[in-house]
Order: structure tokens, then sequence, then C-alpha cells
């Protein structure tokens, strides 16, 4: 009766294999579950589930399975969602300064009241048109549509990169390392990037020292030690996340699998689009987890290597103009911030996942690789493999 | 069968999860936010089932090969030179490792692999043969150790590192969630029995606040909890000192037990006084 369980499980794409199937049914043969569903959960999850991050699907797989439960629909219907949570949630959300912005544009009333009527008039989930609230218009409603002053109703990824300022807190997920395969040729590329250094303690004999000093002292036995060779190469690695970089998760997730497991010291922090005063630890959360760029500058020698990852498409005031930035009013211009920390590293590069054919046609990117002297390399592995060059220059 | 103990206050699926791996003889890996109980565990497990504990405490130079044994080399040789006696029986100078301990004792051990993940990539995978079988190989002396009762394993991480999949799959494995409230009070009453309620109530009242500021480095686990109060306690400190210090407003008093971190207590200091200007 269990078969179709890990199945399930499987489908919803947990590593689960028999050697754990086999397990389980061990365990329960063995009676440590009894006879209450409850401990048999407990014992199915200790069982099948070997990484946190994985309970969650477990326990909605397990619903589903055993209780006959729904999964939660995947897409949210517009008109589902009631007006005063939308109003409250665009409320919560807003500064003074995108409130006084919301004013220039005829009022937050007046937006909400237009919202409410629609809402009224509209029937059923709607797509493209101008009018409506639904996906894909150029209506000032509803998400993945063009209009710059646009509203934004829960989506989850912006589809056409215009809108003025981002209003819903898009939670993305962090960068996943676990992505191994197809990234052995980059740990190649980036192997490159390897300076060896005998630092730390002398775990290590040192044959030809120990032989040599046994032979000064007449045959007695004088050892040596030496530290182990380890890559002393620091790496600081930037990651522009979110809006345009949505499609290029997947490359950067496996540059970032790859650079994880090759250096010893590497540290990664995220920022979206351009730089400003400060970056992030974790994508998830951004909010609790700012850390500012002066900080950087402070606790990084000039010796780490810099790298940038990111498609470097945005609008140039959002890297020119201070208050530029989509997210927040930012006080200093992304140049100045650019400047400062190309001004600190010694060796800064640019990892850019756009096709190189296609930088041209973005004034952005000819500005930021302006302003990182021109070492700006394509996301692949000519791109890394003379990136590694630059660097070690 | 393990159950909560006096001083230890398991949730049923932690039960669970020790119950099965005690069953089928497979390793536990127990992993949670530093400060939960994950070292105490095994500790507990002995106790309540009267086994015998070996502790492998896993640092960065730590290599798989130490815990199944060591053959020392350079004292055999400096011996020869000194004409010793002892030189000639090569099992002299193989110094046992922690497995080979556990898989020789007497009594069914309790193994704990402790923050494995602190080791090299490489190292759960240096084990897995022999954490699977409960047997490995003597080189120098040609034998074979066998486990004579296969031990229970406790092994603990602290997620720095991924584990590989071979590995895990020879686990059961447990995540040790944050206690409740509820569970925190039976956790406290079982470890400081004779504490005053006031004063139990009002500390972890400051303890949840303290947790819920979102940006502290290192968030105060159970074990900074019952440091805590065992300071208060000595200083006999009154509830009410708590009660009017609400966290939001100013430093509890001797935070040094709760905040281990220099950032963490500026952060506080910042709130504190926003807070105060504010009213």
């Amino acid at each position: 009766m269990f078969a179709p369980f890990i199945l399930q499980l499987r489908k919803a794409g947990l590593p689960v294999s028999l050697t754990e199937w086999l397990a389980l049914m061990g365990a329960m043969k063995a009676g440590v579950a009894g006879y209450s569903i409850e401990d048999f959960y407990f014992l199915a999850r200790a069982t099948l589930v070997k990484d946190e991050r994985h309970l969650d699907r477990f326990d909605r797989v397990f619903g589903e399975v055993f209780k006959g439960i729904e999964g939660s629909p995947d897409g949210l219907d517009p008109m589902a969602l009631p007006e005063e949570w939308l109003k409250k949630l665009i409320e919560k959300n807003l500064t003074e300064e995108e409130k006084a912005l919301v004013e220039a544009l005829g009022g937050f009333e007046k937006l909400m009241e237009t919202l409410k009527q629609r809402l009224e008039e509209q029937k059923g989930r709607h797509q493209g048109g101008n009018k409506w609230i639904g996906t894909g218009g150029t209506s000032p409603f509803g998400a993945h549509g063009y209009n710059p002053e646009g509203v934004r109703i829960g989506q989850e990824e912006s589809r056409h990169r215009r809108a003025t300022k981002v209003w819903d807190k898009r939670e993305f997920k962090d960068l996943a390392d676990d992505v191994a395969l197809g990234t052995r040729n980059m740990k190649l590329a980036l192997r490159r990037l390897r300076r060896f250094a005998r630092q730390g303690e002398a775990t290590e004999l040192d044959l030809g020292g120990t032989i040599k000093g046994t032979a000064a002292k007449g045959g007695m036995l004088d050892l040596h030690m030496l530290p182990e060779r380890r890559n002393a190469v620091k790496v600081l690695l930037l990651l522009d996340i979110g809006g345009s970089m949505d499609d290029y998760i997947r490359q950067s997730e496996e540059l970032f699998t790859a650079a994880s497991s090759e250096f010893k010291h590497l540290r990664h922090y995220y920022f979206h689009n351009c730089l400003y005063e400060r970056v992030w630890t974790q994508n998830r959360r951004r909010q609790q987890n700012m850390v500012g760029t002066d900080e950087l500058l402070r606790r990084y020698g000039p010796d780490w290597k810099l790298i940038f990852v990111g498609d470097a498409s945005m609008s140039p005031y959002e890297i020119t103009a201070p208050g530029g930035s989509v997210e927040h009013w930012n006080e200093e211009s992304g140049i100045v911030w650019m400047r400062r920390l190309t001004s600190h590293f010694r060796r800064v590069a640019w990892l850019n996942p756009l096709r190189q054919d296609h930088w041209r046609y973005t004034q952005s990117i000819g500005l930021m690789s302006e302003l990182v002297e021109g070492k700006m390399y394509p996301l692949t592995l000519q791109g890394i493999d003379g990136m590694a060059r630059e660097l070690l220059k | 069968m393990f159950k909560t103990g006096k001083d230890y206050i398991a949730t049923r699926e932690l039960e669970v999860a020790v119950n099965a791996a005690v069953a089928l003889s497979r390793p536990l890996l127990v992993k949670g936010e530093p400060g939960t109980g994950k070292t105490v565990l095994a500790q507990e497990i002995a106790r309540s089932l009267d086994a015998p504990l070996i502790e492998w405490h896993i640092k960065s130079t730590t290599k798989a090969q130490q815990g199944l044994y060591e053959y020392d080399a350079v004292s055999r040789l400096r011996d020869g030179q000194l004409g010793e006696e002892r030189v000639h029986d090569i099992r002299n100078y193989i110094r046992r490792g922690k497995l080979w301990e556990a898989f020789t004792h007497e009594k069914r051990a309790v193994l704990l692999i402790d923050e494995i993940d602190k080791a090299d990539i490489e190292f759960p995978n240096d084990l897995l043969l022999e954490l699977d079988r409960m047997e490995f190989h003597v080189y120098e002396t040609g034998e074979t150790i066998r486990a004579t009762q296969r031990p229970i394993v406790i092994i603990t991480s602290n997620n720095e590192k991924e584990l590989p999949d071979a590995f895990l799959r020879r686990c059961f494995f447990h995540f040790i969630r944050f206690p409740e409230r509820e569970t925190m009070e039976q956790i406290v009453q079982a470890h400081y029995p004779d504490i005053r309620k006031d004063l139990a109530r009002e500390a972890l009242n400051v303890f949840f606040q303290i947790r819920e500021v979102g940006e502290l480095k290192k968030k105060p686990a159970t074990s900074e909890l019952l440091d805590w109060l065992k300071l208060l306690m000595i200083e006999d400190m009154p509830a009410e000192a708590l009660r009017t210090q609400d966290a939001k407003v100013a430093i509890p008093p001797l935070y040094g037990a709760l905040l281990k971190n220099e950032q963490d207590v500026h952060l506080f200091e910042r709130l504190a006084f926003l807070n105060r200007a504010r009213r």
C-alpha cells in the first residue's frame, strides 16, 4: 500500500532511494512505529528525508497520499484576491517617497478606486489586453504588465523589466549550490585561479627536510614538518539576483556551485541590478540580512579578487543617477559605489550571462564594462577562463 | 527504548527517530540550530540505555583513518634506533581509534561523531563502509576488526558542508526544531526544578522577544537560555528586574550569556536607544 507514497515522493523531487525504503520497511517490521499514524509519520520522515530543506515538501506529499488533501493551486487567481488585502499589502510596503510618487500619479485613492471598479467589472481570469487585471497586459494593474507605473499584484517574477518601482517584496530562492551536473568544466576553468601557498599549522612530513636533517645529525632521526599546501586565492563574489537575472539563474547556480567547492576563501553577497550602499548575505529575507557595502571594503583587503555576476541590463539611470535604484532611494549613484569598489580591490572582473554579441544593444552594459575597465567576460567556459587569467595577472 | 528523561526533554518525533536508529543499528544524523541539544542527545541516549558513551569530536584536520587506528611509524623508528625490545611487535605501535573502541566494547556502546561537517569534504565518504558493515581491516597486522555488537552511532552536523548522498542514504535523519514555548518551559523545569515560577516566566518572555529580533547574528538557543537562567538564579535577580525591562527598551541584565557577538550587542543597544527616543 505504500508503493504510491514513494513514487509520489520521487515525483515531488525528493531523492528517495530503495535503500531508504527498505530501511523504513525494516523499522516497521521491528515495530518502531507501533500502530499510530503520527509515529509512522515521524518514522517515515526520519528515514526518507535527509535534508531539512525537503521537510516541507515531504509534509505535503505525506498529506496528499495519506489524507487525500489536495495540493494548493500554483497560481493565484486574481479575482480571488480580496481588495482589502491588496490595499493593506501595498500600504505596508510603501515608503514615504513612494507614496509621494503615487500621489504624483493621480493619488493612491484614485488608483485603488479604479482597481476596485475594474475588479467588479472583470469576470474570470484575464490575460493580455490593456484594461483588465490579469497577466501580461498593459493595464496599470496586475502582473507581468508593460505599464511602467503599474501596481504589481502578487506575482513571483517579473516578465518585462520596466517597472519603475518593484512594490511587492519578492522572495527569491537562494542560489542552491547543489547543482552538481555540468559544473565540472567550470571547476576546471576556475582551477586556473589557484595559487598555492603553505600556511597554517605544520601537519605534513617534510620528507626532504627530514632526510637532510637526519643525515646532518649522523643518523639520529630529525623530523621536519611543514604546513599543507592550500589554495590561497580569496574570492569575493557579488551576484545580481532577481528581475532580469531570472533567466540566468541556472547558469549562476552552476557557477556558484563550482566556485564554492573550488575556493576555501569564498564569500558571496547578493545585489539587485546595480551595486549601491548595501548588499545582502542571503537572498531570501533581504530586509533582515543587509550588509553595508562600505563594510565589504573594510572587511576584505585589496588582495581579494572581486567578481561580479550579473547581466548589467538596466536603465542607465540606475547606474548614473542618485535615486536611480528600482527598490529604494539611494543617496549616491551606482557609479560612485562601483568606483569605490574598483579602486579598493586590485583585481576586479564582471561575468555576464548575456550573450556577448548582444551586449552592444544595451547601453548600461557598456557603462558597466567601462566601470570595471573593460574586464567584462561572458559567463561561458572561455569567459571564465579569460577572467581567471586576467585576475591572476 | 529511548524515552524523554528527567533532564532531557525529547519530542515524540525525536524518540521515534532514535528508536528506529537503535532498532536497525543505523547511524542517526542530527541537525539543528546550535545549542538545541544535539550533543547532549547522545549522552542522554547512553544514560537511558545504560550504555557506555564514546565521543569523537571532529576538527577540520581530523582524518577518517584516525577513527579506525593509527600506525605510529615514527616512534617505532625511534625505538628501533634505541634498541627497544617492543619494536619487534608491530601491534605495539597501532593506536586504536574511537570506532575501534566502540566496535570492540564488551557492552553495546553509543558512539557520538560530533560535528562531522567540520572535517574535510571527503571525510564521510571514507567512513561509508565502516559504518555500514561495522568492520574494517588493519593492514599492518592483517586482522579484521568486526563489531561484536553494532554500536548506536549518533552523528551531529551544523550544516557547514553538504554531506554526500551515499552517506545520507545510510543514515536516519532528524532535524531538531527550535522548541516551542511549552516545551521550553518543560526543559527549564527539568533543569532547574526549584526555580521561582515568576522568574522563569519573565525570563522566557525576554528570551523569546530577543529571538524575534530578526537581524541577530547568532540567535540565543536552549543552552544559552539555561546558562542565563543559572546566572539569574545565582544573582538572585528579582523577577521585576526583567519585567520592567521590555527587551525592546533595554538590554536584559547579564546579557553576556545570551548575546555572544559584539555586533549583536551593538544592535541591541541601538534598538534600545531608538525605542527610548521614540517614547
